[in-house]
């Protein structure tokens, strides 16, 4: 168990390019931490320079109060969770399982004890003989988790561990992680590009983009007032509207339509509103949105209404029995509006 | 009507579909397959008038000849140098090329290239090199004190034997063994690291077993050149002198029946050659592609 610690940590290649810009970041003890992102993010290089499977450019990594830039991968207290699962292929479960200790020269009763705990743990226990190719992929997930638990590491670090998966046990899997986190309390890092993983797992995320951190928070915090477009944007499903707008007099205009805007400085801006947030209203309602309907999509739990607002794409939820018509008559609720700076694209207010 | 099959009306198409690599098996491989047997049980006069069935006879004076134990003995030494040397320079330059981040494709054409060199013209590159009289190697080693003969020494004459031979097969087994080691994930040998085990140790305990397939392949294949392709290296160096200490069996086939003429004992000979093949391709079949995966 410890804390880890990014003190402006950047990596640049030999070729010059910069994957990662001195990032800071603070990992409480037993905090479960994901790094979350589009692919070409910086995110797994950021976790493979914390497991010290890539050097450090800039900055340093603490693990607990140690410096780890220089220590050996094997020396840093880590364990690590591949998205391939990295099992070796010509050892049985329980050899995969009881390679890490054997190398640190546990004593073998000790190694025995282990393996036969996160066996348990992990309801592996029936094909500790096996090779992995005879496993299935939820079978292979797990061992590869147990490979980590036996370590009793400081932290886990975890590489997109799930997106092997068929969704179903995708959605499995992720409840087991996090019910097996909060069991032992081990500090863990979580790298995946699904914005939904992230949200259910995390105690913080942390949205990365081109190699810089958006925004930091708990999975509310992020999803209740996104620091930019590009947050607002990446985390939530369906995605956030975006729709270019000017603010005057307190309230943001769009067109015809106008939203209380309090506070807001006059100017462009960029109108955030998340489609569960679009609620009817009556028609010729004062400063209402006019959506063209152009066609729907019915997810059983309720209905996505894609269309336009004054020529720009919208797209909201709706509930399945409501009656449509070609234009919907569409309010927000001045909690739930959002203002980009229309430039930076950085969060106003 | 799950599994659909070509059916054909004509009877005999599909025989005559199979006529022409038939018939290039039967005249090429079985015909003279066949006469090496017939002949290993007759024996020829001097005068090539008569030839007589002698039964096993030529097979007989053949394990009795201390000349064709010897033989058989060259072979084995000869046969697990060039393996041994073949198997392990490559397996060290491919670990080398793998770790190389930039230019690994330049290194490995280049490396190649030593296989595209006919065995006759190598075996002469390496008896220059090696010319007690003019070769800079035995320059370079008198310096240090050692008197370099193959032509005189049978330890030297096997070593130069096994290296000419192996230098070609370098390249091939060199080709495999860089395939076998980037088809190793290499998330298998990070996890290793993170798992405690040092560069040594990730190779006997990871690589070196999950490249098991190709070096058991390997295996078979070099033994099978060692045995029977390096006819030509053998001739151009030292014609299976000194006094036999590299007289390989196939060698001693081609000496027997060409040169000594004596066609009885080098068909006898063949025939256990035959028979060694036969093994060997037992074991790759039965043994190598069965027991050495994962």
């Amino acid at each position: 168990m410890a804390a880890i610690t990014l003190e402006s940590v950047g990596k640049t290649y030999a070729g010059g390019v910069t994957a990662v810009h001195a990032i800071d970041l603070a990992i409480a003890d037993g905090e479960f931490l994901v790094l979350v992102g589009p692919s070409g993010c910086g995110k797994s290089t950021l976790l493979r320079m914390i497991a010290g499977l890539e050097t450090i450019s800039s900055g340093a990594v603490k693990i607990g109060n140690r410096v780890v830039n220089q220590v050996e991968p094997a020396e840093r207290d880590i364990a690590m969770v591949f998205q391939n699962y990295a099992l070796y292929p010509h050892m049985s479960v329980r050899e995969n399982l009881a390679y890490g200790l054997k190398n640190r020269g546990v004593p073998k009763d000790e190694i025995a004890r282990r393996v036969a705990e996160a066996a348990k743990i992990l309801e592996i226990g029936g094909f500790l003989d096996r090779k992995p190719r005879a496993l299935s992929g939820g079978q292979r997930q797990r061992v590869a988790m147990g490979r980590a638990i036996v370590r009793e590491p400081a932290a886990f670090l975890f590489d997109e561990p799930l997106s092997n998966l068929d969704a179903k046990l995708r959605v499995q899997m992720r409840g087991e992680i996090k019910q097996l986190q909060a069991r032992l309390g081990t500090t863990s890092i979580y790298v995946t590009h699904d914005q939904l993983e992230a949200m259910t797992l995390a105690h913080r995320l942390v949205v990365l983009n081109g190699g810089r951190i958006e925004q930091v928070g708990t999975p509310l915090e992020v999803y209740r007032k996104p620091a930019s477009t590009f947050v607002a944007a990446f985390i939530g499903s369906p995605a956030m509207n975006l729709l270019q707008a000017e603010v005057s007099g307190g309230r943001v205009r769009l067109g015809g339509a106008s939203l209380p805007a309090p506070g807001a400085a006059d100017g462009k801006v960029t109108l955030g509103l998340r489609p569960e947030d679009l609620q009817r209203t009556r028609p010729g309602a004062e400063g209402a949105l006019l959506m063209n309907v152009a066609y729907v999509e019915e997810l059983g739990a309720q209905r996505l209404v894609h269309g336009t607002v004054g020529g720009q794409s919208v797209v909201c939820a709706q509930p399945v029995e409501s009656d449509l018509g070609d234009t919907l008559t569409l309010t927000a609720d001045p909690a739930a509006v959002h203002l980009f700076d229309a430039a930076s694209g950085k969060r106003l207010g | 009507m799950s599994t659909k099959r070509n059916t054909f009306r004509h009877r005999t198409l599909p025989y005559l579909l199979i006529a022409p690599q038939l018939a290039v098996t039967l005249v090429f491989f079985m015909w003279p397959a066949a006469q090496a047997v017939i002949q290993s049980f007759e024996q020829e006069d001097a005068f090539g008038l008569s030839t007589t069935w002698v039964g096993f006879q030529n097979y007989q004076t053949l394990f009795a000849d201390p000349e064709y134990l010897n033989a058989l003995k060259v072979t084995v030494v000869f046969t697990l140098g060039v393996t041994a040397v073949s198997l392990g320079l490559a397996l060290l330059l491919a670990l080398a090329v793998d770790r190389m981040v930039k230019s690994a494709t330049v290194y490995t054409t280049l490396l190649v290239w030593p296989y595209a060199v006919a065995p006759a013209v190598s075996g002469v590159m390496w008896w220059f090199m090696f010319n007690p009289t003019i070769g800079i190697f035995p320059y370079l080693l008198h310096m240090v004190g050692y008197d370099w003969n193959h032509g005189l020494h049978g330890t030297d004459a096997m070593i130069l034997v096994i290296l000419a031979a192996s230098w070609n097969q370098i390249s091939y087994n060199f080709l495999f063994f860089v395939a076998g080691l980037q088809s190793i994930p290499a998330s298998l040998r990070e996890a290793a690291a993170i798992d405690g085990a040092g560069p040594a140790k990730r190779f006997w305990t990871i690589t070196l077993p999950l490249l098991s397939p190709t070096t058991f392949f390997l295996l078979v294949v070099n033994f099978v050149y060692a045995m029977f392709n390096t006819f030509a290296t053998i001739h151009a160096t030292t014609q299976g002198g000194p006094a036999g200490s590299t007289n390989i069996l196939v060698y001693k086939v081609f000496n027997d029946g060409f040169i000594g003429l004596n066609l009885g004992s080098s068909s006898a000979q063949s025939v256990v050659l035959l028979f060694i093949v036969i093994a060997l391709t037992v074991v790759q079949f039965a043994w190598v592609e069965r027991r050495v995966q994962y």
